[in-house]
C-alpha cells in the first residue's frame, strides 16, 4: 500500500505533465506558472520550517560526544568529535554535513550463534553520499540553464563530470551514480526487512519522485533529444522575470520540470527537511564546554525545592545524636 | 525477583521483523519486562499529578478525564521549549541506521526496540495532531490517534529505553532518542504514569538528600561502617566530616556507594585516598546524593532535586565541589546543572589544593569529577601506588553511557586504571568509548521486577566482556557509574560468570600505599593479596 500509492502518486503527476503540455497544450501554465509557483512554495516553505525549529529555544547543552572531552592539559582531546569551542564545532558540522561523519561509523550488528558481533556496514553511507554530492553535482550543473554566459567554474564542473568522454552527447557521470544510488536506496527499504518495516509512503514517494526526475532527466538528455537552446530560453526567461514559452520543446522536458516542480513544492513539508535540519541538530552543533561556560536556558523558571532548614526541622534531633551540626538550637 | 529466565530461551532472537505492522501489534505486558507502577504516595511525597496506586498490569490505569488533552497540550508545550524534541519529530528520514545499535533491540528483536520505531511511537501521534499531512491523511502519512492503549505502549517502551545515547552517535542528524524518551517520560509523568522504581527514589532524594531513604544519621553511620572497615585493612583511622562549614570542598557521590555491595569498596577507596591527601573536605547529609531519578522523570523534577548541591555548597561555605564515580549523574552535572541552578559565582574556580592544577574546564560550574581530580594526582607523583595488589585482577573498563556519550571522560579513568593495575584489557573497538553498549539498567530501570528486559539489554554489554574473558582472563569489570555498580554484577553472574564488577577508585584504593599503614593481608573485599612475585 505505502509502496504502491507512493509510486501511483508519482505516475499520476507524469501523466498529468503529459496530459497538461502533450495534449492540452498548457505550456505556459507548465512552463511558467507551475514552475514559479513550486520554487514560492519551496522558498518560502523552508524559511517557514527554519523559523519554526528556530524559535523553540535550545534550553540545555546537549552535545553527543563522541571522544575524549577537553579537560587535563596532558590530555589529548578529541577537538572535532567533542568540541570544546566553535572552531570544533564547524569542523565537525562540515564532516557531519559534507561526508555524513557519523553514518560512516555505521555497523551491521549479526547474532553470530550465541555470541553478537559488529560488521563493517559503510554500503549505505556511500550510496547516500553517492546520491547527494551527485544531486548537488547536477543541481550546479543545471545552473548553465540559468545563466548566460556560463561561469568557467561550471563549464570546468561539466568537464569533469563528463571525463570519460563516452558517446554523443557525452555521457555524465553523475548521471549514473544518481540512478545508481537512488536505486540501491529503494531497493535497501524494500529488501532489507528491518528498513521496509519502518518505511512510511513519505519514504518511498521522495525515491519515486526523483527516480522520476532523473530518468525524465536523462531520457530527454540522451534518448528523446529535446532542443537545449530553446531550454535555455525557458530557463533563463524564468530567472530574468521575462518568461517566455518556446513552443518546440518536447513533453519530456515538461513532465521532467514539473516532477522538479512538485519535489520543490513537496519538499518543506517532508522529510526533505533534513537538509536544512542537520544544520540546527543540538546534540551535533554545540561545544562540549557547559561545564566552563554557563549555557542559559531562556525559559529557566523557580521550582519548588526541599530547603536544607525544612531538612533540618524534620530531622534535627537525628542529626544531633549522630553528631552532625545544625543551625538552629 | 522473578525467577531467572533460561540462557537458552533469551537468546532465541530474531531480528525479522514480524509480518504485523507495528501500528497494530498491541503491547504484551508480560511479567519481567515491566516496572511496577508508581505507588501514589511518592508521587505525593513531590506534589506530582494524579497520585494514586496503580498496576500497569491490570486494564485500568486509573487516568484523569481529560487526559488525553493534557498529554496534547504537554506536547505543544515542549515542541515549543525544546529545539531538540520538535526537530527530532520532524528530520528522521527512517534510513535504518540507529535500528540495530540499541541493546534492547540487539538483545530482545523486538521491532520497537529499535530506536527508530521508539521515536515514531510518538512521532505518529504528532503528526497526527501537529502536521496538516497527519490530519489529512491519517495512517498513510504515518499518523494514528492517541488512544490509552497509544499510552501504554509509551509507557511500556519508554520504560524499556535506558536514554544512553547510543543510537544518536550513529544517526545523520544526531537525532537523540534519549530526547525523546525524556519528552515520552514527562509527558507520561503528567498523568501520574511513573514506575515505582524511579519515583520511590525521587521522593526519597526529595525528602531525605538521597535515593535509598538514608536519614542523616543512618547515612553517619554506613560511613562510620565503612571507616572500621577501613581501619581493619590499613590500621588507619579515618574520621570523616558531615555538614561541616568552612570545608574547602564539598564531595557529593551517588548514594549507592554508601551502603551496596560493590559501590562501598568504591567509597572506601574514596576515603582512603583522602585521608592520605589530608584533603579538607566535608560529605553533606542534605545534598547526599549525586544521581538524579528526577532526571528520568521531568527536568523540573530533575533540577529540584540537583538544586541541592549549590544549596549546600553555598550554605557550607565550601570553594568547590568534587562528584564521585557515577553516569547519569555525571550527564546532568556536566549538561544541566550550572544552567538550571546555577550560576555558581558564591563558590571559586576549583584548584586541586595537592598538585595546584587549576580544572580550567569546570571554571563554572565549578565540579570536577574525581577521575579528573585523581588523575591529575597521578600525573604529579602525588600518591603512592602499588599496582602488584591489583594483580589477582584482570581489568577491562566499561565506558557508562552518560560520561562516555554526554562529557566525554575517556582516557582519565583508563589512565588512572593503568598506574593501579598491572593486566589491563580493552573491549573490542566497536563496544567501548562512545560506542559503548549500555549496562542494560540504566535511567531508573534497575528493579528486580523488570528482570527479563534487563538481561537482555545487558546482553551486548556482557557479551562484549565475554569475549575479553575468553581471550584474556579478564575477571573484573572496572567501571565509573553507580548503576553499573548495582546492576552489573547480576549481569556478569548470568552471562559471564566469573567476571566481577568494580569502581575504580576501589582499584585504586587497593593499590594506595598509605603512610603509616600496617601490611595489608587482604584487598578491600577481604580477598587474600596475591603473592608478590607469583603468577596472577
Amino acid at each position: 500500500m505505502k509502496i504502491w500509492s507512493s509510486l501511483v502518486a508519482v505516475l499520476a503527476l507524469v501523466l498529468i505533465a503529459w496530459l497538461g503540455t502533450g495534449v492540452a497544450g498548457l505550456y505556459t501554465v507548465f512552463g511558467v506558472g507551475i514552475p514559479y509557483l513550486a520554487f514560492l512554495i519551496f522558498a518560502l516553505g523552508f524559511i517557514y520550517r527554519i523559523l519554526k525549529w528556530g524559535r523553540s529555544p535550545v534550553p540545555f547543552c546537549i552535545p553527543t560526544t563522541c571522544g575524549q572531552q577537553k579537560s587535563l592539559p596532558w590530555i589529548k582531546q578529541n577537538k572535532i568529535e567533542n568540541p570544546s569551542g566553535t572552531a570544533g564545532v564547524v569542523g565537525r558540522m562540515i564532516l557531519e554535513i559534507l561526508f555524513f561523519r557519523s553514518l560512516f561509523r555505521n555497523l551491521k550488528t549479526e547474532k553470530r550463534g550465541d555470541k553478537l558481533g559488529f560488521g563493517s556496514a559503510k554500503w549505505l553511507w556511500l550510496g547516500g553520499l553517492a546520491f547527494h554530492w551527485s544531486m548537488l553535482i547536477i543541481l550546479l550543473r543545471h545552473l548553465r540553464f540559468f545563466l548566460d554566459p556560463v561561469p568557467s567554474l561550471l563549464q570546468g564542473l561539466d568537464g569533469l563530470d563528463s571525463f570519460l568522454q563516452i558517446g554523443l552527447p557525452i555521457l555524465y557521470i553523475t548521471d549514473i551514480i544518481i540512478v545508481a544510488a537512488l536505486l540501491y536506496l529503494l531497493a535497501r527499504r524494500l529488501f532489507v526487512a528491518q528498513v521496509r518495516y519502518i518505511s512510511l509512503a513519505s519514504d518511498y514517494f521522495p525515491l519515486f519522485l526523483l527516480l522520476g526526475i532523473a530518468t525524465s532527466g536523462i531520457i530527454m538528455r540522451y534518448f528523446l533529444r529535446v532542443d537545449v537552446v530553446s531550454v535555455k530560453e525557458l530557463a533563463l526567461g524564468l530567472v530574468t522575470l521575462r518568461p517566455t514559452v518556446p513552443a518546440d520543446i518536447g513533453s519530456i522536458f515538461f513532465i521532467h520540470i514539473f516532477l522538479v516542480s512538485s519535489l520543490f513544492a513537496y519538499f518543506p513539508w517532508s522529510k526533505l527537511m533534513h537538509a536544512g535540519g542537520i544544520f540546527l541538530s543540538p546534540t551535533r552543533n554545540m561545544a562540549n564546554n557547559s561545564r566552563r561556560v554557563r549555557h542559559i536556558n531562556p525559559w529557566n523558571y523557580p521550582v519548588d525545592v526541599h530547603s536544607y532548614a525544612e531538612y533540618e526541622a524534620e530531622f534535627k534531633e537525628k542529626m544531633k545524636k549522630a553528631g552532625v551540626p545544625v543551625e538552629t538550637e | 525477583m522473578a525467577k531467572l529466565p533460561k540462557q537458552e530461551d533469551l537468546l532465541q532472537i530474531s531480528y525479522k521483523p514480524p509480518k504485523t505492522p507495528w501500528m497494530d501489534l498491541p503491547v504484551d505486558f508480560k511479567p519481567g519486562t515491566y516496572c511496577h507502577g508508581a505507588k501514589g504516595k511518592d508521587l505525593q511525597a513531590v506534589g506530582f499529578p494524579n497520585a494514586r496506586d496503580w498496576s500497569p498490569g491490570e486494564e485500568d490505569w486509573k487516568l484523569p478525564e481529560e487526559w488525553k488533552d493534557t498529554v496534547l497540550e504537554g506536547m505543544a508545550d515542549r515542541l515549543g521549549k525544546y529545539r531538540s524534541f520538535q526537530l527530532f519529530m520532524d528530520v528522521c528520514v527512517r534510513c535504518g541506521a540507529c535500528a540495530d545499535k540499541c541493546h534492547f533491540y540487539m538483545g530482545s528483536g523486538d521491532p520497537k526496540n529499535m530506536p527508530v520505531l521508539r521515536a515514531e511511537l510518538l512521532r505518529s501521534v504528532y503528526r497526527r495532531y501537529f502536521t496538516k499531512s497527519g490530519r489529512l491523511f491519517g495512517r498513510l502519512a504515518g499518523a494514528r490517534d492517541l488512544t490509552v492503549d497509544v499510552l501504554k505502549e509509551w509507557w511500556y517502551y519508554f520504560y524499556q529505553c535506558t536514554e544512553c545515547r547510543r543510537c544518536s552517535v550513529f544517526c545523520p542528524y544526531g537525532i537523540d532518542q534519549a530526547e525523546i524518551t525524556i519528552m515520552g517520560r514527562e509527558l507520561l509523568n503528567l498523568l501520574g504514569l511513573n514506575t515505582e522504581w524511579i519515583s520511590g527514589p525521587v521522593a526519597n532524594c526529595y525528602m531525605k538528600g538521597n535515593h535509598v531513604g538514608l536519614e542523616p544519621h543512618t547515612m553517619v553511620s554506613n560511613i562510620e561502617y565503612l571507616v572500621e572497615d577501613i581501619e581493619t585493612l590499613t590500621g588507619i583511622n579515618i574520621t570523616p566530616s558531615f555538614n561541616r562549614k568552612g570545608a574547602e570542598i564539598l564531595f557529593v557521590v551517588p548514594s549507592g556507594d554508601y551502603y551496596a555491595d560493590p559501590g562501598m569498596y568504591t567509597c572506601m577507596g574514596y576515603m582512603m585516598l583522602f585521608e592520605e591527601l589530608g584533603l579538607d573536605y566535608t560529605w553533606s547529609t542534605y545534598a547526599g546524593e549525586g544521581g538524579n531519578f528526577g532526571f528520568f522523570t521531568s527536568n523540573e523534577m530533575a533540577k529540584r532535586l540537583n538544586a541541592k548541591i549549590y544549596a549546600e555548597a553555598k550554605r557550607l561555605g565550601v570553594k568547590w565541589i568534587l562528584g564521585g564515580e557515577c553516569g547519569h549523574m555525571w550527564r546532568v552535572l556536566n549538561q544541566y546543572m550550572d544552567t538550571w541552578n546555577g550560576p555558581a559565582d558564591f563558590l571559586e574556580e576549583p584548584v586541586s589544593p595537592i598538585t595546584g592544577t587549576k580544572f580550567t574546564n569546570a571554571t563554572s560550574t565549578k565540579m570536577v569529577h574525581i577521575a579528573e581530580f585523581t588523575a591529575d594526582l597521578i600525573k604529579h607523583n602525588k600518591i603512592k601506588l602499588d599496582p602488584s595488589r591489583n594483580d589477582n585482577l584482570r581489568v577491562t573498563f566499561h565506558d557508562s553511557c552518560n560520561p562516555s556519550r554526554g562529557m566525554g571522560i575517556l582516557e582519565e579513568p583508563r589512565y588512572i586504571i593503568k598506574n593501579v593495575c598491572n593486566n589491563f584489557f580493552e573491549m573490542p573497538e566497536d563496544t567501548i568509548r562512545e560506542k559503548t553498549l549500555c549496562c542494560g539498567s540504566g535511567a531508573g530501570l534497575n528493579p528486580g521486577e523488570n528482570m527479563e528486559v534487563r538481561l537482555r539489554g545487558g546482553f551486548p554489554r556482557a557479551n562484549a566482556v565475554k569475549y575479553v574473558q575468553e581471550k584474556h582472563g579478564v575477571n573484573m569489570l572496572a567501571n565509573i557509574c553507580a548503576v553499573d555498580r548495582v546492576a552489573l554484577p547480576t549481569l556478569m553472574d548470568y552471562w559471564v560468570p566469573g567476571v566481577g564488577v568494580c569502581g575504580v577508585h576501589e582499584l585504586v584504593g587497593n593499590a594506595l600505599v598509605m603512610k603509616g599503614e600496617k601490611k595489608r593481608e587482604t584487598d578491600m573485599r577481604g580477598e587474600p593479596l596475591p603473592e608478590r612475585g607469583a603468577e596472577a
